[in-house]
């Protein structure tokens, strides 16, 4: 059996709706991966030590107040700062079509929007970690 | 599967009997519109006198933008007004602030000082139009402002109606909007109770709401239980503070969910009616009928609109608000169809505003009072969420009452497990969302309204000139008496008053309670 999979859930900006967020821990914990919550209102240099402390593969973003186009470019930023770029960073909330292609286009691997399913979710971590482990030096 | 076997539930998992018939009214004892416990109304005539008022949440961008929004609201028809400030206004943070960055005028106006607060209601007379403010943490700051605006527009306090939403209880259970801990945030609330039980006696100082509880996912007994029960908590308060139970209870006001499932959602709204005036009579000795009788608005179900085929939201909207309606609504806001995506454009608020007036003149469901009262299956429906809300509250009672529920995460442990239940249903297609789980199909996008960083910019240059412009010194008086205030036991009210007057802005008057009081961090309970 390989390691769980470690996933960091973080609730960054000024926004307290964390149904969303709590919700996604729960699934991705039930589906055998090991989830932190950070919590509410955290900024993305609290969000990158935390996924730094915690050896994260998989950095969760819920952002629900149109604030992602201010917060997402910064915690990539810090993630290439800090030698993480290989930690995957997805994003669910309400994030317009157009500004999710951006985000992707800056690294994002993956935008959910609402109405994603959790099995959708799940699926894509475990493929692009699947993929990025497979791609590692031997 | 044959339908013998399947299972009836109502989208809070209530499960439904095959067919309900006289006996399912057994222990019924609803009695006549108006009359106790109310459960009928709290009217005798209900909207033959008067219709409920159509207020429609509104606020973005900026105060001038704002109060243009509200400006074409009034003109269309609506009949009261109901602002929306963004995320730092609600957590007390001015524009300029480095955590308001990205934030400002996203979700709704943002108010930093009695100045934005000024350009909000220019050329809106305080004394005609009745205004809902949806705040909570720094609640009694925006109220002062509020009031502060009156006085310049020469309006007796005595005549400012509306409505103060300033319940912090359900920020600590479901949206999460704290700054200060419990103890100071309910000496706060308990404040602006005692200030507008002497002073402004037509406004509402708090609007007790299950509306966030429900969004967070609770089922709809949830959402009943713990506002009641919270209701209480502030009663509570209010008469250690020393008020008697018939000088601040008739000004009580309560906000619920309209969800999707018909008829639980009218059965929430008739037991609310009978268990606060129960708990109103018995529970605390009222004895004004004003007292006894629970007031609330409604605004229908912000998370059970769809990203997916977007005008399936004006349907969803008008049946959730035909319930409200058909529950003894004294006011409602029906969502706009693109609210999945991002505040309202101005035509998708002309829609909802619409859905209301078709409910009021076209469909004769306000002809008579409680027009579903006496059906089996409503009856009943009734009677089970009365006995299920008074578990619960049983229950909070015995663990100490609502501060210490929370504390221990009580509520907020229910409402994340009803969410998950409800989402693992939806994931299983044991529950249909049209368009989400079936009947799914490409749709065309909708036109958005977009709200740039130019919003934010201008809010900061003008909180630059304003401070720049203001008496510093008046400034820091005012700062330093309010922190000695909250520091002793007075009414915080009054020196609030005087330092929104000086244009101490909400980051400053914010700071100095936050020296004071500390802020809170929440335990997370997945």
């Amino acid at each position: 059996m390989s390691q769980p999979i470690r996933v960091l859930v973080a609730k960054p900006g000024l926004d307290g709706h964390d149904r969303g967020a709590k919700v996604i821990a729960r699934a991705l914990r039930d589906a055998g991966m090991e989830v932190i919550y950070t919590g509410l209102r955290q900024t993305p240099e609290m969000i990158v030590n935390a996924a730094l402390q915690e050896d994260v593969q998989v950095i969760g973003l819920s952002i629900l107040s149109g604030a992602h186009n201010a917060i997402v470019p910064r915690v990539l930023e810090l993630l290439r700062e800090k030698d993480m770029a290989d930690v995957k960073v997805v994003v669910g909330g309400i994030i317009p079509d157009e500004d999710a292609e951006a985000l992707k286009r800056q690294g994002v691997a993956a935008v959910f929007q609402p109405g994603a399913s959790l099995e959708g979710i799940v699926g894509f971590i475990r493929s692009a970690i699947a993929d990025s482990e497979r791609h590692l030096p031997q | 599967m044959k339908t013998a076997e399947r299972q009836f539930t109502t989208i809070s998992g209530v499960p439904i009997e095959p067919v309900y018939a006289p006996e399912s009214l057994e222990g019924c004892d609803t009695g006549a519109p108006g009359e106790f416990p109310y459960t009928r109304g709290i009217h005798r005539d209900m909207y033959r006198g008067r219709l409920w008022t159509m207020r429609q949440f509104s606020g973005f961008a900026t105060p001038e933008e704002t109060n243009r929004r509200y400006h074409y609201l009034l003109q269309q028809g609506q009949t009261g007004l109901s602002v929306a400030f963004d995320l730092p206004t609600l957590m007390g943070y001015d524009a300029d602030h480095a955590m308001s960055e990205g934030e400002v005028g996203k979700c709704g106006a943002p108010v930093s000082s009695l100045e934005d607060m000024e350009i909000l209601f220019r050329g809106i007379p305080l004394d005609k139009v009745t205004v809902s403010m949806t705040i909570n943490s720094p609640a009694a700051v925006l109220w002062a402002m509020y009031l502060a605006v009156a006085e310049q527009q020469g309006v007796d306090w005595a005549r400012v109606s509306g409505t103060l939403q300033n319940d912090i209880l359900k920020e600590y259970i479901a949206q999460k909007e704290y700054i200060f801990p419990p103890a100071p945030s309910m000496r706060l609330v308990t404040d602006t109770i005692e200030f507008g039980a002497r002073h402004t006696p037509r406004f509402n100082p708090i609007s007790i709401s299950g509306y966030h509880i429900r969004e967070a996912g609770s089922t709809a007994v949830q959402e009943l239980a713990f506002t009641l029960r919270d209701g209480m908590e502030y009663v509570d308060w209010a008469l250690e503070r020393g008020l008697k139970i018939d000088e601040f209870a008739p000004r009580l006001s309560f906000f619920f969910n309209a969800h999707s499932d018909f008829f639980e959602e009218i059965a929430k709204y008739r037991a609310a009616r009978k268990i606060w005036a129960y708990a109103m009579r018995d529970r605390y000795g009222a004895e004004s009928e004003r007292s006894l009788k629970l007031r609330f608005h409604a605004q229908t179900a912000g998370c059970s609109l769809t990203w997916q085929q977007p005008y399936n939201n004006v349907v969803r909207t008008a049946l959730q608000a035909l319930s409200a309606v058909l529950g003894g609504a004294q006011s409602l806001h029906t969502n706009s169809l693109d609210e999945a995506y991002a505040l309202p454009s101005e035509h998708a608020v002309t829609l909802a505003l619409r859905t209301q007036q078709v409910l009021a003149y076209e469909s004769g469901v306000a002809a008579t009072p409680d027009p579903l009262g006496g059906s089996y299956f409503l009856e009943k429906l009734t009677l089970e969420s009365e006995a299920a809300a008074n578990e619960y509250i049983r229950r909070i009672d015995e663990m100490g009452g609502m501060i210490a529920a929370i504390e221990k995460g009580f509520p907020q442990s229910e409402i994340a497990g009803a969410s998950y239940r409800y989402q693992k249903e939806v994931e299983a297609g044991e529950r249909v969302v049209v368009g989400v789980n079936r009947f799914q199909s490409d749709e065309q996008p909708i036109e958005l309204l977009q709200i740039d960083e130019s919003a934010a910019k201008n809010q900061q240059r003008k909180l630059a000139a304003l401070r720049a412009r203001r008496d510093n010194g008046r400034v820091r008086r005012a700062l330093d008496d309010l922190r000695r205030a909250a520091e002793g036991k007075e009414n915080t009210m009054p020196h609030l008053l005087d330092a929104v007057r000086a244009y101490a802005t909400l980051g400053e008057i914010c700071d100095a309670l936050r020296e004071v009081f500390g802020t809170y961090q929440e335990t997370t309970h997945l």
